[in-house]
């Protein structure tokens, strides 16, 4: 059936079978490569992009249930760095403090991090991993994940100057 | 090399690959896309056991969009088995099952589509006609006489059963005033990567080439391929530049790469094989270990610990593969950390009805030192002596190295009471001993978890001989290329995959530290395997060791030259000059910049010495040190250096809910040198996530029908940021003799101990009530089940 | 894991919604997707149809009434922990809420979608029993309502008639001036399927005198259920008094057994929990005396 989607602020027409995962159609359809499938049912989060502002897995959304609503992509939380091959602060925070290691759940994370920072722009620790408790991560144990939350909070807010 | 005089290791700078993965750039085996592509579901069966009676797929190729359907008895007459490890040529394994399924999720059919949902839509058409045979589950069932018998041909269930005696046992456990005898379950649980195996396997026709992209880690990749195809290792080309979404050991995929291999030479056209998630869970045959110990540990009044028996059966599951070998790999640090003078090791891999394993980190060390450390607690409690009291008497002095082992290995540095004094200088024992307490007088079970343990690295893979007799591999090596181009820009060639251990950060941290220049500017490439030097990828702990070696060789045969271009230009004794920074300087003054022995190197020939090659280009194809011996007696030396880790953990729960809740984690971790601190760490938070996984969460269960309970993440219950405390990381550094920055391994660290760490605070917690659980995963309910029967 | 196919609609009413449920007996409703989605990629769920909710303006309505907060079925679970009506006047829903799921599939979830999903774990479906809320159902042939400890009936079993969809959940409002909440859950990860989950509502007269106690139970057996604590407690306030009530009014409860945890684990779990929230609620209300 042919849709009108919002991908990463633009927006067309797709023509797509009603079953097809938002998830699917960003990675095959748009070629995003970006968004990654973990598991295909909702618990691990390497799915993770932002619709309406909210972090969201889209393993668990069909393409056509989105019609109306605004996506972004890892590839699109920072449409001209993109281009540029430069990172925002949080995704520099990430690299500072070595906050993966294969990269799978990489964009997942950072999208979490993204959404939550935009709420709580001073969050604990805790709140840290409350945010990225739906993300699974198999090679990091969290640690450095929640030091380059941290670190991205402390920067964005002025607190930390380098 | 002295820590301070270092300009690169051991300073945090950042890892190289991190940039891409942020973005989401990442070249993960998902995201290619090959022109005419075709996609593979499959088709399981969920019996434990049944003959395969007739399979109709003839509904299914009517379907639109669907190109084939391949099936066993297709694959086997055109394919040899896969390869074991062990010498059990009737142990078959195919891609897909052969006349007989022998474990429930064992894969049936591959279907072949435009899509993957085609592919899914058309394997629930396909008929299939089993009839349901006996199937064995347990391992100590599989070896009664009259079990079913997996592999008929075989004669048996018996994989592997090796005795091994070193040392004078019997003398050791007559001599002791005292045994213990206790036995103890490693569950079955696996690393289950976020990112699934995958494949992209393509055929050309044309230039008579394999191009295989895969999620790979697996030493000897496309030499496996090869041989089961009927190919020539050479017309297999495995793309290194996929990065691999996690293994820890287990991404080895080796029957998804031949069955989308098989159909991508029958159709002409690429095969896409990713596995889904339930496909990986059940029959993705990546199960880790699921052994029990029966151990009996002699030991005196006060508290020397003389010898140990210890019995390990595994069950491996319906095939073999290399798990098996799991069983050796802990050969090398039997012992653990102790003195202990002698070991009697029975060594048991069984073939049960149940999914396939494949090697997990650490090889077997995680389990071993599991039932080591159990042991350990069992003693000081039998004596009713503190458990730190009792270690310290029997770990091995630093004063004590290269320290051999009963079963032949040589351990070559380690300062066990130091990592010790820094943990309890950062976590006071005695004021941990008086809050666990606290917590006890407030109502809640409480305990100290200890665990002191070792990380052999280095994968000197030398159980392959001592577990099979026809195996007489001596060579465990791994290769760097470096390149210094007409510009003067360095580019090194690693010659493996990744899975997030950072090698690039690795080598060009190394080579940029010993050329002098900045690592940032140093390409690392990764060539295919048609184009790469030998190397037995990321397993063993042993890259820091290994590529970290061959990339240090490489650079400093390139120094060499470069000093000798300096020497010949300026007419001075290559010993009488300096290098420094790329640049060689004369006792004189007089000096040579690096774009003039760029220029010399690669443009004047005539300013060369007679006979020097042009260009500055060099390789270093590197044998594991130390290794290099076939064993002898039943002995041999493993691993060539070894990590320590000392966990100290405080946990309590509520006797009823019983929800282990870890209050605090410290450990001390010594690898040696360390290359790239912030990746170290990293596996060290890591190892320890994935320990308490095993140990309190992660079970592959099986119900009496043979089917896995526990199939998805529903039910397969992977730590998440709420059940993986702050942990502190205590650094200590005994650098390795063996190594040119003394570094040692530490991709398996953290993993190593927490399971046992996290056993030990839990029986703790338990010792009160006289509970003690010796089985992993230690569940809530289970606790919670034993307590509330105690009180009845 | 890809779904079978399926059609998808997405009708503007809710009259055109339940037309296209009566028309075809494999139809589905989509509300949120957080529990259908992941049926579908196993191939659990096959329905030949997706009759979407999400557009119907009037099911993402939250009302204040003078003695219910009614909750349209498409009110997405982080909005209602947003919702300063709910906040005020059903504080148990919101500690029910905050231990459903993520924060990525709270953005998602619906109200509506997990009392029609009935999990016996469920923590909206638990709070609706212990408030007895009021779950209002649309269908061609008429409108329906039940009451939420009569409309669980068994695993992922609910008194929906055919082809029906909830519309509208009524939460009653507290009629007690002062009153206490308390919410608690157990699972061996935090926010997993609880393997038991307890949750109180206390009331009390202006004299102080408690006057209406609602305990309730979930993830235990196969539904959420009340639990007829207040007959058998002797109003004496100390541990053994409470627990030994709520043994008492636990004895026609069939507590399941899983490979998760015996049943055993989920009686004896359920006590404490009941416990720990019957408390909580006493606390909110001050009357928590010193013993516990």
């Amino acid at each position: 059936m042919k849709i009108e989607l919002n991908i990463n602020n633009s927006i067309k027409v797709y023509d797509v079978e009603p079953r097809l995962t938002l998830l699917d159609f960003i990675r095959d359809e748009m070629k995003l490569k970006g968004t990654h499938a973990g598991c295909e049912h909702g618990v691990c989060g390497a799915c993770t992009i932002i619709l309406n502002g909210e972090a969201v897995r889209s393993c668990m959304v069909l393409a056509v249930q989105a019609v109306g609503d605004e996506i972004i992509t890892i590839e699109g939380i920072n449409a001209k760095e993109e281009r540029t091959g430069e990172l925002n602060v949080l995704q520099d925070a990430f690299c500072e403090a070595h906050g993966m290691q294969c990269g799978y759940c990489t964009p997942g994370m950072v999208i979490s991090a993204e959404v939550l920072l935009s709420k709580n722009s001073n969050p604990t620790r805790e709140e840290v991993r409350e945010a990225i408790s739906g993300n699974i991560c198999r090679c990091t144990g969290y640690v450095q994940i929640v030091d380059a939350i941290m670190l991205a909070a402390e920067r964005l807010s002025g607190r930390n100057r380098k | 090399m002295e820590k301070s005089n270092y300009n690169f290791v051991s300073k945090n700078r950042r890892p190289v690959e991190d940039k891409r993965f942020v973005t989401g750039h990442g070249n993960f085996v998902a995201d290619i896309d090959r022109p005419d592509m075709l996609h593979v579901a499959i088709l399981a069966c969920h019996e434990p056991s049944a003959s395969i009676d007739e399979i109709d797929f003839s509904a299914a190729l009517k379907m639109k969009g669907v190109i084939d359907v391949i099936t066993g008895k297709e694959l086997a007459s055109a394919t040899k088995p896969l390869m074991n490890g062990l010498d059990t040529p009737n142990v078959k394994r195919y891609s897909l099952a052969v006349e007989q399924v022998r474990y429930a999720g064992e894969w049936v059919c591959a279907i072949v589509a435009k899509s993957r949902a085609i592919a899914e839509d058309a394997a629930e058409k396909i008929l299939l006609k089993t009839t349901s045979l006996k199937f064995v589950l347990d391992s100590e069932k599989a070896l009664l006489p009259k079990s079913p018998i997996v592999h008929e041909n075989h004669g048996s269930n018996i994989l592997l059963e090796k005795k091994f005696v070193w040392g004078d046992v019997f003398q050791d456990f007559k001599k002791s005033d005292h045994q213990i005898s206790y036995n103890v379950n490693w569950g079955r649980n696996s690393t289950v990567p976020v990112e699934t195996f995958g494949v992209v396997a393509e055929w050309n026709a044309w230039k008579n080439i394999l191009d295989v992209w895969a999620s790979i880690q697996m030493p000897k990749f496309s030499d496996h391929i090869a041989f089961v195809l009927g190919l020539r290792a050479n017309q297999v080309r495995v793309h290194y530049d996929v990065d691999v979404g996690g293994s820890y050991g287990v991404k080895r995929g080796i029957k998804h790469t031949i069955l989308a291999s098989y159909i991508s030479r029958k159709l002409h056209r690429p095969i896409r094989l990713i596995e889904d998630r339930l496909e990986n869970m059940r029959s993705g045959d990546a199960h880790g270990p699921e052994r029990k110990f029966d151990v009996t540990m002699a030991f005196d009044s006060d508290g020397i610990i003389h010898s140990m028996k210890m019995r390990a059966l595994d069950n491996a599951g319906a095939y073999a593969g290399r798990a098996p070998f799991q069983l050796g790999k802990p050969i090398g640090a039997i012992v653990g950390p102790y003195t202990i003078s002698s070991v009697e090791y029975l060594a048991l891999s069984v073939t049960t009805n149940k999914a396939v394993q494949e090697a997990v980190r650490g090889f077997g060390q995680a389990p071993t030192n599991y039932a080591l450390e159990t042991g350990i607690d069992r003693i000081a409690n039998f004596l009713k002596m503190d458990r730190m009291e009792l270690r310290q008497k029997n770990l091995i002095k630093s004063n004590q190295f290269p320290y051999i082992i009963p079963s032949g290995s040589e351990y070559d540095s380690g300062d066990y009471q130091t990592v010790i004094k820094k943990v309890f200088a950062s976590k006071n024992y005695k004021e941990l001993i008086k809050e666990r307490d606290l917590l006890r007088k407030n109502g809640l079970m409480a305990g100290i978890g200890i665990a002191s343990c070792l990380e052999p690295s280095g994968g000197n893979s030398s159980f392959e001989p001592l577990l099979n007799s026809k195996n007489k591999t001596t060579t465990w090596m791994e290769s760097c290329q470096l390149n210094i181009d007409a510009s003067g820009t360095v580019t090194a060639r690693i010659h493996t995959t990744s899975s997030g251990q950072g090698h690039e950060t690795l080598v060009s941290t190394i080579v940029g530290e010993i050329l002098e220049i900045d690592p940032d500017e140093i390409c690392i490439a990764r060539p295919n395997s048609i184009e790469s030097l030998p190397g037995n990828s990321p397993v063993g702990s042993r890259m820091a060791i290994m590529l970290g070696g061959a990339a240090g060789k490489a650079s400093k045969k390139l120094k060499e030259k470069i000093i000798i271009i300096a020497a010949h230009k300026l007419g001075f004794k290559k010993s009488e000059l300096i290098y420094q920074k790329g640049s060689v300087f004369a006792p004189d003054g007089s000096s040579m910049s690096w774009d003039e022995i760029i220029e010399f190197s690669h443009r004047r020939i005539d300013q060369l010495p007679d006979g020097m090659d042009p260009g500055l280009a060099s390789f270093d194809i590197m044998q594991v040190p130390t290794g290099g011996n076939l064993p002898k007696d039943d002995k041999v030396h493993m691993y060539p250096c070894y990590s320590f880790e000392f966990h100290l953990v405080l946990l309590s729960f509520d006797p009823i809910i019983c929800k282990p809740n870890i209050r605090s984690y410290t450990v001390g971790h010594d690898c040696g040198t360390v290359i790239n601190p912030s990746i170290v760490s990293g596996m060290t938070y890591g190892g320890i996530a994935h320990g308490i996984g095993a140990a309190l969460l992660e079970e592959f269960a099986y119900d009496d029908n043979g089917q896995l309970m526990t199939q998805s993440f529903l039910d397969y219950l992977i730590p998440s940021s709420h059940e993986v405390p702050e942990i502190k990381i205590i650094k200590h550094s005994t650098p390795s003799p063996h190594t040119f920055f003394g570094q040692k391994g530490s991709g398996e660290s953290g993993y190593l101990g927490a399971p046992a760490a996290i056993s030990s605070a839990i029986n703790d917690a338990l010792s009160p009530i006289n509970i003690s659980f010796l089985s992993l995963p230690i569940r809530m309910s289970l606790v919670s089940d034993a307590i509330a029967n105690q009180n009845e | 894991m890809k779904s079978v196919p399926f059609d998808y609609v997405r009708p503007k009413t809710l009259e055109s919604a339940c037309s296209y449920l009566s028309k075809d007996p494999n139809s589905l409703v989509l509300a949120g997707g957080q529990s259908l989605l992941p049926m579908l990629s196993m191939r659990l769920a096959r329905p030949s149809i997706l009759v979407d909710i999400a557009h119907i303006k009037e099911l993402k309505i939250i009302e204040n009434k003078r003695e219910t907060i009614k909750i349209g079925s498409m009110v997405r679970q982080a909005d209602a922990l947003k919702d300063p009506d709910i906040k005020k006047y059903l504080p148990l829903l919101i500690k029910g809420l905050n231990n459903v799921g993520h924060p990525p599939t709270r953005a998602r979830g619906t109200i509506g979608g997990s009392i029609a999903q009935a999990d016996p774990s469920s923590e909206i479906a638990l709070v609706a029993v212990t408030l007895g809320a009021v779950i209002k159902v649309h269908s061609t042939i008429e409108n329906v309502e039940f009451l939420a400890s009569e409309f669980f009936l068994g695993p992922m079993m609910t008194a929906i008639p055919d082809s029906g969809c909830i519309f509208e959940i009524n939460f009653p409002k507290p009629t007690a001036r002062k009153f206490g909440t308390g919410f608690n859950e157990t699972a061996p990860r935090k926010s997993d399927y609880a393997l038991a989950s307890a949750s109180a509502y206390v009331g009390c007269k202006d004299t102080g005198e408690i006057d209406n106690i609602k305990l309730g139970i979930g993830g235990v057996g196969d539904f959420p259920q009340l639990i007829d604590f207040d007959q058998h407690w002797d109003r004496k306030q100390n541990k053994k008094s409470i627990t030994n009530a709520i043994k008492e009014s636990l004895s026609e409860v069939d507590f399941v057994s899983d490979y998760h945890a015996s049943s055993e684990y989920r009686k004896r779990a359920v006590i404490e929990l009941a416990y720990q929230s019957f408390l909580e609620a006493l606390g909110e209300i001050g009357k928590a005396n010193n013993e516990n």
